[in-house]
């Protein structure tokens, strides 16, 4: 038996039942990735004698023989071949996870497959870029600049559209991410997996594992006998208080179906999925409650009542309830009874996974000095070292947390989901072991967005004043409360502030069931509020008969205005910073009329009889860093060939932070940014980092490193004066040198003539994440509905934000398209649908359709000319936020052509069709999502 | 992925060697896409040698092992396949639907490079593509059995279910043959999905014979494939509207409508109604032709 891979001959021989992509990797070829396991995402795409084949659902043996080629073996040399070329060009990537099978697939392509990128790319999955910018890559069609100055690359100072420093890494396939590490690495590697609950609740009754024992290369099995007692929460956050802790590392009760119960491992893989399978357990079964609802109502099972209220931070164990929220601002009722038109609905939204194209993995092990090593694919290695500590009574200087780059977070890897139980064989085995979760195991077993029932009231007069805005809020947290309060109240915060009313009531509250846990997303509760409150400010609009945006014009927060949502005083460290919303809510205005007249003059404005058109818009506000603290630290110091390493403790995961950093860093230091290495997300190298989530990559992340990079400055400026005698006033900072009254010190010379004098050119920045600022995005559609089939066609997409000053134009553009593109999915078809057992359905990508490049339509993307006060260089974070819009924007386009409200996501063709069926037949009473409307208005596109 | 309880990969085409924990592996995109705890060995269909496609007057013979790309590649390479006569090559204007049915595949072009036709029938999935062009052209299947026998039996009742078919443990499908008569019809195809170029949730294809005989083979909507025929004279030109209506009530009970997320069960009956009398508008006139609006679901 021996393949060809890349030019060289393999002899190894692969297992009987061996694919490709698990092949090539033991072979070395860690550029092959694996994003779904079973064929349908293309990120381990690879040419069989010059065939793209997805290597994953490819029989190993049957390249016995053939020539294989991988993203490795792409390049001539160090020429790369033109496709890498044009996507480094156009920065055809941000997590960079599904960018080889990207290339391997396009590299492929003739001029006629270029033509039809939506169906000749169809498998090919990337839940970053919303593949706008796949599509410039593949074409070749370079960047393509939002405005004139959008493209440029410049020197990589602030404004400018930097390239990605690990731009050549990704496009080659040699970027390492979690599990791309060499095995010499890790000498005697063992591998672990999961049995894992077919109960949502049950009390283990005995786990007997001496089967399991038996099979040949299983070395342990470890139960909740095995596991320490401290229950913590796999959320992480600055303050570990702001969860309950209601989590052990392994239970003697599982609480939803695909919950842990026992860790097997061994030798390789199959031997300890053969000890999964020789595990017996038996369950003393337990009532169960799948519906936040019903669970908390009287007599519902309690899910956590061994826990105590105070102790685990749970309200009330007894009644599920993790987290409520009761306030009144004004007088609700009499708001309701002095408005003209009165909209009451329930909204709800589904349960959404994040699919990060890279699952969550993790390798822990002890070195020997006895320290605990874990290399995870985490938005959180501070957090997760301190958890990890906290759980197993370690001193924080006994473990480190590395994540290499990261495959795509989105929320998801703000938990400990795997570093635990990693952790806790390793400790036991002295042994590295590595755990690397299925597709499957990330829809049953990981996280999901939290699902929000929200019970509207809003009232509004007929001179478009709002008078009440009333929430009545159920969030489901599953069988954990991981996020829970965080997601509720963050939820509530500034999907209501962003609105003057003098009469605002919120009733929420987050309860445990017997389903999967849900936890950070995207958004973070506010793209579930926005989607009703969106919903809810359209509606008053189209019945009082005013345009939507002009009702939103008299309503929304102008800057200086109080910002309050539950508390009569507003939140003291939230400021603005700056404020755009105006220009936002202009820009996709202005926008949306000019889509319309370019249809019109086209005489593209008549689709036919079953089509209706219509236009819809929303807005939404996120503060710019999370409450209660948001730490980073920087270290920033002069190398001696004259350029600059930065360490920052932030994770890479696609967001584009690493690029940002060395840009703020080159702007202090009039420098490149590609004279900025940045080395991070290593627990060793900086102090502290809260992480990479709540948007605070650049606005947090960033003001660190750009303070550490401005004392170098003076440090650098002060040492050419000290040696060279000028005065310090008369010296520059420049690119490679400082220029001191004419005479130029390189760089280079000057660490050199610094170490001789015993100088150290380093400097270091903190920052703490207060005060905060807001950012804005408004989302406006243009949408035709076929009402015989409920096909909805986007006709135009539209968002506008503001991100304040814009570091890195291209990759701003590229986050706001990517987040538009997922919200899409949630907006029309993803959704983690669980039985009545309780068993997630969807489990698999081909159950689960996330937006694939024929789904996502360009979207024009407008940038606010604002600066902020408090960002670093006016920047603001835009991250999380250009997603939340989204959702609302839709449904009220599709109300505006319709005349129908849908309350419900996802809004499938589907259930716009039946929703259109229901409406036009009056049952709007108890219909599943759509309900007809009096007073339409109707625009035509 | 892996399928690590496989022990062994056995090169054979024959039946006689399946045992139980043996699957047929033909092109691997779904034993590998799906994976397995309980199988043992692979039957490799991969040297089998059967030719994939194979042409005469009487109509073409898919070889099980087939792979969808080849297939794709039939309607351009038709004429070089048919054996050397001096007869006039025959016009058959049901091999459209080839390649419609290729693009009903959510799976990439490079999927198929490796999937077969036999695999995608024996996996017996109500949006099968390969079952529903097969079925709609009234292709016939040729099973092999374990004792060395063969059988022979339409593809339209090969599916049974989702995910259920009527082969026995063991049994291989070997070929699938279409006959001329259906190759020669006129046909037209219909197909709905929730998402552009997403998996089928109405798949409808119409044919009409030369003899006048209209057939109607709904897919996707329904568990298993549904056929309607009308016969020639007084059915088929009698059929109207209300007609048609009639025999999909008649044909297809509320609970055989397919249900999973691919589209909700009302949605599906409403679209194989709409769908259907399209393709009967199209097919055997009674009014304009419902070509333009037929479109609706294939992405743009």
């Amino acid at each position: 038996m021996a393949m060809e891979i890349n030019g060289t001959r393999h002899a190894n021989e692969p297992r009987p039942g061996q694919c490709l992509r698990t092949f090539l990797r033991e072979e070395g070829m860690l550029g092959v990735k694996k994003g779904c396991d079973g064929g349908d995402c293309g990120a381990c795409t690879v040419h069989v004698d010059g065939q793209p084949v997805h290597s994953c659902i490819y029989p190993a043996v049957r390249a016995e023989g053939r020539s294989v080629t991988t993203v490795e073996g792409l390049a001539d040399g160090d020429t790369l071949h033109p496709m890498q070329e044009q996507f480094l060009d156009a920065q055809g990537f941000q997590c960079g996870f599904c960018t080889a099978g990207m290339l391997m697939t396009a590299s492929t392509f003739d001029d006629a497959q270029k033509e039809n990128l939506p169906r000749n790319l169809k498998g090919n999955l990337c839940r970053c870029t919303g593949y706008r910018a796949i599509a410039d890559a593949v074409c070749g069609t370079g960047t393509v600049g939002m405005d004139d100055d959008g493209a440029r690359a410049g020197d990589g100072q602030v404004g400018d559209s930097a390239p990605a420093p690990a731009g050549r890494a990704v496009v080659t396939g040699t970027a390492r991410y979690t599990l791309d590490v060499d095995p010499a690495d890790y000498p005697g590697l063992l591998h672990m997996k999961l049995v894992r609950s077919p109960h949502p609740h049950a009390r283990i009754e005995s786990i007997d594992a001496s089967a399991a024992l038996r099979v040949p290369g299983v070395r342990a099995v470890f139960t909740h006998e095995d596991a320490p007692a401290q229950l913590f929460s796999t959320a992480q956050h600055e303050l570990y208080t702001d969860d309950p802790d209601d989590t052990r590392v392994l239970d003697s009760v599982v609480r939803h179906v695909g919950q842990r119960v026992a860790a097997v491992v061994a030798d390789t893989v199959a031997a300890a999925e053969a000890g999964v399978r020789a595990v017996v357990v038996r369950y003393e079964h337990l009532p169960f409650v799948l519906d936040a609802a019903a669970a908390l109502a009287p007599g519902a099972p309690a899910i956590h009542a061994d826990k105590d209220a105070a102790t685990h931070r749970i309200a009330d164990p007894a009644r599920n309830l993790v987290a409520e929220l009761h306030s009144e601002l004004g007088d609700v009722a009499a708001g309701l009874a002095a408005a003209d038109v009165v909209h009451e609905a329930t909204y709800r939204t589904q349960r959404v996974q994040h699919v990060a194209l890279e699952t969550h993995a993790s390798i822990a092990h002890i070195d020997d000095a006895g320290r605990l090593h874990v290399r995870s694919s985490t938005q959180t290695p501070y957090l997760t070292r301190r958890a990890l500590c906290r759980v197993f009574g370690l001193p924080t200087d006994q473990v480190r947390v590395v994540a290499g780059r990261v495959g795509g977070g989105f929320g998801g890897k703000q938990e400990m989901l795997t570093e635990d139980i990693t952790a806790l064989a390793a400790l036991a085995l002295r042994r590295p072991v590595q755990l690397e979760y299925t597709r499957t195991e990330q829809f049953t077993a990981s996280t999901t967005r939290h699902p929000f029932t929200i019970r509207l009231s809003a009232g509004a007069r007929r001179d478009g004043t709002l008078t009440a805005l009333a929430v009545d809020v159920v969030t489901d947290t599953g069988a954990y409360g991981n996020h829970a309060p965080g997601v509720m109240f963050h939820g509530c915060g500034e999907s209501l502030s962003v609105y003057k009313c003098a009469n605002k009531r919120i009733d929420a509250r987050a309860a445990y069931t017997n389903t999967v846990p849900a936890g950070a997303f995207r958004g973070y509760g506010l793209s579930q509020m926005i989607f009703a409150v969106e919903s809810a400010v359209d509606e008053l609009a189209a019945r009082l008969g005013m345009d939507p945006m002009e009702f939103r014009r008299r309503n929304m927060i102008r800057d200086g205005d109080p910002m309050l949502s539950s508390a009569p005083e507003p939140e003291e460290d939230v400021l603005y910073g700056s404020y755009g919303l105006d220009q936002c809510v202009d820009l996709v205005a202005d926008a949306l009329a000019r889509g319309s007249a370019r249809y019109r003059e086209a005489g593209m404005a008549d689709l036919g009889p079953e089509w209706a058109v219509g236009t819809g818009t929303a807005l939404s506000m996120i503060d710019t860093v999370p409450p209660r603290g948001h730490f980073a630290h920087t270290v920033i110091e002069l190398l001696p060939d004259g350029t600059y390493r930065a360490a920052v403790g932030t994770a890479e995961f696609g967001n584009g932070t690493t690029t940002v950093h060395a840009q703020l860093a080159a702007t202090a230091l009039h420098s490149r940014a590609d004279r900025v290495a940045i080395a991070q997300s290593d627990t060793d190298l900086t102090d502290h980092d809260t992480g990479a989530f709540g948007s605070t990559g650049t606005v947090v992340a960033g003001k660190a490193t750009l303070a550490a990079a401005q004392d170098l400055a003076g440090r650098l400026v002060a040492a050419a004066a000290d040696i060279t005698g000028v005065p310090a006033a008369d010296c520059v900072l420049g690119i490679d040198a400082v220029a001191c009254a004419g005479r130029a010190l390189p760089l280079a010379q000057l660490h050199r003539e610094a170490a001789a004098r015993g100088l150290v050119l380093r400097a270091e920045g903190r920052w703490g994440g207060t005060p905060r600022s807001v950012a804005f995005n408004v989302h406006g559609f243009a949408v035709a509905v076929n009402t015989g089939t409920g096909e909805l066609r986007i006709l135009q997409s539209v968002q506008a934000a503001d991100a304040g000053v814009v570091v890195n134009p291209r990759q701003c553009r590229g986050q706001i398209e990517g987040g538009i593109a997922q919200a899409l999915g949630a907006a029309l078809y993803e959704n983690v649908r669980i039985g009545a057992e309780g068993r997630v359905e969807t489990d698999i990508l081909r159950q689960y359709h996330i937006p694939t490049f024929a789904d996502v339509p360009r979207s024009e993307v407008y940038f606010a000319r604002t600066s902020d006060a408090l960002g670093p260089l006016g920047a603001k974070s835009m991250s999380e936020s250009p997603f939340n819009p989204v959702a609302p924007a839709l449904a009220n386009a599709i109300r505006n052509a319709t005349g129908v409200r849908f309350t419900e996501l996802p809004l499938a063709r589907d259930v716009i069709y039946l929703g259109l069926v229901d409406a036009s037949a009056g049952t709007l009473a108890g219909s599943s999502a759509g309900s007809p409307v009096g007073s339409s208005v109707r625009e035509q596109v | 992925m892996d399928m690590n309880t496989i022990e062994e990969l056995l090169p054979t085409a024959d039946p006689a060697a399946w045992r139980p924990g043996d699957a047929w592996l033909a092109g691997g995109t779904v034993l590998f896409s799906y994976g397995s705890s309980t199988l043992r060995r692979l039957l490799d269909l991969g040297a089998a040698g059967w030719t994939p496609i194979t042409v005469d007057a009487d109509g073409i013979e898919l070889a099980a092992t087939c792979t969808i790309a080849a297939l794709y590649e039939l309607p351009d390479t038709l004429p070089q396949r048919l054996p050397e006569t001096d007869a006039a090559p025959p016009v058959w204007p049901a091999l459209a639907l080839v390649r419609q049915c290729c693009d009903a595949f959510v799976a990439s072009f490079k999927i198929w490079n490796m999937s077969t036709v036999g695999g995608n029938i024996a996996t017996g999935l109500p949006a099968g593509p390969m079952t529903s062009l097969c079925a709609g052209l009234d292709g016939v299947a040729t099973i092999l059995s374990p004792g060395g026998g063969t059988r022979t039996m339409p593809v339209a009742e090969l599916v049974v279910g989702d995910g259920l078919t009527s082969l026995a443990p063991g049994e291989l499908l070997r070929s699938i043959r279409l006959p001329a008569h259906a190759l020669a019809a006129r046909v037209a195809y219909r197909r709905l999905s929730l998402s552009n170029l997403g998996r089928s949730g109405v798949l409808l294809i119409g044919r009409h014979d030369g003899d006048g005989t209209f057939v109607l083979t709904v897919t996707a909507a329904t568990q298993r494939p549904v056929q309607l025929r009308f016969g020639t004279r007084p059915d088929a030109d009698a059929l109207d509207a209300d007609a048609l209506v009639r025999a999909l009530d008649a044909a297809i009970p509320v609970s055989l409508y397919h249900d999973d997320i691919h589209g909700l069960p009302r949605w599906r009956r409403d679209m194989t109604y709409k769908l259907a009398e399209e393709i009967r508008r199209e097919l055997l006139g009674g009014g304009e032709s419902a070509g333009k609006e037929g479109r609706h679901g294939h992405g743009d």
